[in-house]
């Protein structure tokens, strides 16, 4: 039965639900489920898994700029189909990943990958930098300070030899978010680039008591910036609201709220960097991200300044870390003096912080090196 | 076919090693017209640093409350084909496997019903179908379930699509059966996951082990991350070939070079709680001093495996800065053994849900109605016991707010007897 424009409700089917997990495994995913006993990477982005059934699957992991086609997608389909009987999975990190339970196809897969020009980059494992998670950017959403797909290409371009290879102490992990929403939230990742807006909100007074609600956009305001105001134009009262501009940290959420209240501007925005932070329990427990540089202006479309930045902190972490130690474990080690000093980064005063419970930050100690 | 929008910047990002966005988009653009006005657009955006994109507005499919983001960009005069241009959050399979059948059957339908651009896949892990407008969104999701047997995702003030690690499909150190957890969570759940019944929104992230390969501990309301209660399971001859330099360290992480491994450098002394020992021929571990934190397991994989009594620890409260800063999830059950049907869970689950509906403000996250009202609070609605595991330290101010039933009399006082016993 096709759709029926005039009759939405004919044959609705809602609650759903997605498609069950084990339908789209391979055979040798369910024959296997629970009983895989090691794994080993062969190469860079070739992994065996070993189940205690004897059996082998191989996988082969390629990154992707996570913005796809059809024609993309297709193609993946039509490599699946060629090697994987048809089978595929992507990654958390936008990976995907070509499983082959047959070793003679790998080494075919592995060379018809390499052969569609730069479209299937084979790495992402190990002691790497795998693919960038990262959000919307200018290609879709309203509140961004920064691209996020222009930056991540441009990034990933400069670093490519770290995604396949495992010549790093440990993974590195690089994320990004175009506004403090964080949708990719970046707050615990190795590297994080972050968009940031460095002026406060305009009002179009005229606009804001036909488009928003003005309690919600009042109650946003994580800093109580905003207060309710009447004003007046040309002889017309509206209501409207006021900003405190010496309070406002630039979140954008007054705007998510109340669209005349644009935040977005050419001049103030761009991206901070932060490092050191990290998820697994692996060692040491999960870590925040600590702000390395608090602004860098946008730079389409190349970014040269946020990718330089980001090569120098990979560079000095790599000849001088420790292996295993990730980026947040090494500067712990070496101390936050030693790591500016390291990276030539510039210490300024927005690196102390003075947001709540800001104290927890600062250095109660008198030990420090010089 | 020439395209319509010249965009000399966007092009600068054809080159070099990494995979291209724009030439993937360039090549759908020939046929697609909303791909020629985005890239057009983009340029602008290139030119201006600043987004071209209006916020919202409400559009949805009839019956959900989210999975739908509305979105509208702002030089309609310039940029007609995208002047429209919703998402659809289709929510995944959990740990994204896929036939390449329904690969194809979901591009058939978004080329025709949609822009033909997707992200594989948004950061809370559906699938992002970018960009259509707004009749075409009933049409979509006609086909989505009843030719792909999909569904839509969560957005706004909902349960978000639950998500999780590979699991036991593909990695031998799962501790709990993640896709099948996070299959059971997104059914049981569909109605909250449909229709914006909470404060704000909801995530379930479940992870296999300590490794935490979704960071559910960092992105997650609710974090389930595998674990276990007996001992590391030791093949003592695979140790003992991991320091004869018969097998590569780390499955290869690290290197592929076969090399002795420097056992008591790279894992004992890296171990957090010292609880190691290596005689020259056997590793003895002292797994009631153990933490659990994968170090070990991760560079020796063939000789060391999680142990077998497992379940999960489930944490709360993690969430991205806004509004009151960012947040790990916290331990408020140690352990809970996760098998079918969740009974222990849904409960605690749904306790948990009734308080944060009951008590949460507009926007206000969980994690951040329980520094508001106290751990003290949520731990008492959802029943459950102080327990050490669930701090790093005790607390160290003196500002204690004790309870008055636990104080002999309450908070009466008998003010005459004081003042028999002390003059004013
Ligand atoms: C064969 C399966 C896998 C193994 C053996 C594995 C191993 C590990 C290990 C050992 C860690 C901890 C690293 C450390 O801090 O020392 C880790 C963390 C992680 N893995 Fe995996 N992983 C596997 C699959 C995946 C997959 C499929 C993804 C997604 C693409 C993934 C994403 C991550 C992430 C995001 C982390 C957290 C990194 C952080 O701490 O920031 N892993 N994994
Ligand atoms: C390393 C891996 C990373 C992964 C896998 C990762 C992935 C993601 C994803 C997928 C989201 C989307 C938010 C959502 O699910 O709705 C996200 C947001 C987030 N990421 Fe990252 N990103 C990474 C880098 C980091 C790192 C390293 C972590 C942690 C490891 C991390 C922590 C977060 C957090 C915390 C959020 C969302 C916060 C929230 O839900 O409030 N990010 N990240
Ligand atoms: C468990 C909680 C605490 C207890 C039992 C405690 C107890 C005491 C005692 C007995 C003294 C000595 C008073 C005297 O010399 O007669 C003292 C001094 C002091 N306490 Fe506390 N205190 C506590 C927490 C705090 C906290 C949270 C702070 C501030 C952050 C604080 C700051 C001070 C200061 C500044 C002094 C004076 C120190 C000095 O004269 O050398 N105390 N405290
Ligand atoms: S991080 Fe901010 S700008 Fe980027 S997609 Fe999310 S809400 Fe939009
Ligand atoms: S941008 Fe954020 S801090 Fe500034 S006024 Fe708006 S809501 Fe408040
Ligand atoms: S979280 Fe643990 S169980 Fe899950 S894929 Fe990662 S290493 Fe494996
Ligand atoms: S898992 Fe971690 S804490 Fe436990 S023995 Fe291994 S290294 Fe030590």
């Amino acid at each position: 039965m096709p759709f029926d424009p005039n009759d939405i409700m004919k044959d609705r089917l809602t609650d759903i639900g997605p498609p069950k997990f084990d339908k789209f495994f391979p055979p040798i995913v369910k024959k296997n489920y629970g009983k895989w006993k090691y794994h080993e990477i062969i190469q860079p982005g070739v992994l065996v898994h070993v189940s205690e059934t004897g059996d082998e699957l191989y996988s082969v992991r390629v990154g992707t700029p996570r913005l796809v086609s059809v024609d993309f997608i297709r193609e993946v389909c039509e490599i699946a189909d060629k090697y994987c009987d048809g089978y595929v999975r992507w990654t958390t990190r936008n990976n995907i990943e070509f499983l082959v339970s047959d070793k003679s196809k790998l080494q075919p897969l592995i060379d018809d990958l390499k052969s569609r020009d730069n479209r299937f980059p084979i790495g992402g494992t190990g002691a790497c930098i795998t693919n960038i998670v990262h959000t919307q950017g200018w290609v879709h959403c309203h509140t961004p300070a920064i691209d996020a797909s222009g930056i991540v290409k441009s990034v990933m371009d400069e670093l490519y030899e770290y995604f396949c290879s495992h010549k790093l102490p440990a993974q590195v992990r690089i994320s990004l978010a175009c506004c403090l929403n964080m949708c990719g939230a970046v707050h615990c990742s190795d590297i994080a680039i972050l968009g940031v807006h460095r002026k406060p909100p305009f009002i179009e007074h005229d606009r804001v008591q036909n488009v928003c609600e003005i309690p919600l956009v009042i109650a946003a305001c994580p800093t109580a910036a905003i207060k309710p105001k009447k004003v007046e134009i040309d002889g017309k009262e509206y209501k409207s609201v006021e900003i405190n501009n010496a309070r406002c940290m630039f979140c954008g959420n007054c705007y998510t709220m109340c669209p005349a209240l644009p935040i977005a501007d050419g001049q103030g925005d761009g991206a901070a960097i932060w490092v050191g932070g990290k998820v697994s329990n692996s060692r040491v427990p999960p870590k925040f991200s600590k702000l390395a540089v608090p602004y860098i202006p946008n730079e389409p479309p190349r970014w040269p300044t946020i990718v330089q930045t980001i090569k120098k902190i990979v560079e000095t972490y790599a000849s001088d870390a420790r292996r295993y130690e990730r980026i947040g474990e090494w500067i712990d080690r070496i101390g936050w003096e030693r790591f500016f000093e390291k990276t030539g980064l510039e210490f300024r005063h927005e690196h102390i912080d003075d947001y709540r419970l800001a104290m927890t930050t600062w250095r109660t100690t008198t030990q420090f090196k010089w | 076919m020439a395209l319509k929008h010249k965009t000399p910047m966007v092009d600068e990002l054809m080159s070099g090693p990494w995979p291209s966005f724009v030439a993937d988009i360039k090549r759908l653009a020939e046929r697609k017209p909303q791909c020629d006005d985005l890239l057009g657009l983009l340029e602008l955006s290139y030119r201006d640093k600043e987004g071209h994109w209006k916020h919202g507005g409400i559009v949805g499919v009839f019956g959900y409350g989210g999975g739908v983001i509305g979105r509208y960009c702002d030089r309609p005069d310039l940029f007609p084909n995208v002047a429209h241009f919703h998402t659809l959050r289709v929510n995944q399979p959990a740990s994204k496997f896929y036939t390449t059948d329904v690969l194809r059957k979901l591009c058939d339908i978004w080329e025709e019903k949609g822009s033909g651009l997707f992200n594989f896949h948004g950061s809370t892990g559906d699938i992002i179908l970018l960009g259509t407008t707004t009749d075409q969104l009933e049409p979509v999701f006609y086909d989505l379930t009843h030719e792909l047997g999909m569904d839509l995702g969560g957005s706004g003030s909902n349960l978000r699509t639950p998500s999780c690690c590979v699991g036991r499909a593909r990695c031998e150190w799962s501790c709990l059966d993640t896709q099948d957890l996070t299959y059971d969570l997104t059914m049981r759940y569909q109605d909250e996951l449909h229709r914006p019944m909470f404060p704000y929104k909801f995530k379930f992230k479940v992870s296999g082990c300590p490794n935490d390969c979704v960071a559910a501990i960092a992105r997650a309301d609710c974090s389930i991350i595998g674990t276990w209660r007996d001992n590391i399971r030791i093949d003592q001859e695979a140790v003992r070939a991991y320091v004869g330099g018969e097998l590569v360290p780390n499955g290869g992480a690290h290197g592929f070079e076969k090399r002795p491994l420097d056992i008591q450098a790279e894992v004992i002394d890296k171990c957090p709680t010292k609880c190691m020992e290596w005689d020259g021929k056997n590793l003895k571990i002292w797994d009631e001093e153990c933490v659990r934190c994968m170090h070990c397991i991760n560079v020796m994989p063939r000789a060391l495996r999680p142990g077998e009594d497992v379940g999960a620890t489930i944490l709360v409260g993690a969430k991205a800065p806004i509004l009151e800063g960012a947040q790990l999830s916290s331990v408020v059950i140690p352990f809970m053994k996760m098998e079918p049907p969740y009974e222990e869970f849904h409960e605690f689950v749904e306790k948990m849900w009734d308080w944060w509906m009951e008590h949460g403000k507009n926007r206000e996250r969980l994690g951040e109605l329980i520094q508001r009202l106290g751990m003290r609070e949520f731990l008492k609605v959802t029943g459950l016991k102080p327990d050490p595991r669930m701090v790093n330290t005790p607390r160290y101010n003196p500002y204690i707010f004790f309870d008055p039933a636990d104080v002999p009399g309450g908070w009466e006082r008998d003010t005459k007897a004081f003042r028999e016993r002390h003059q004013p």
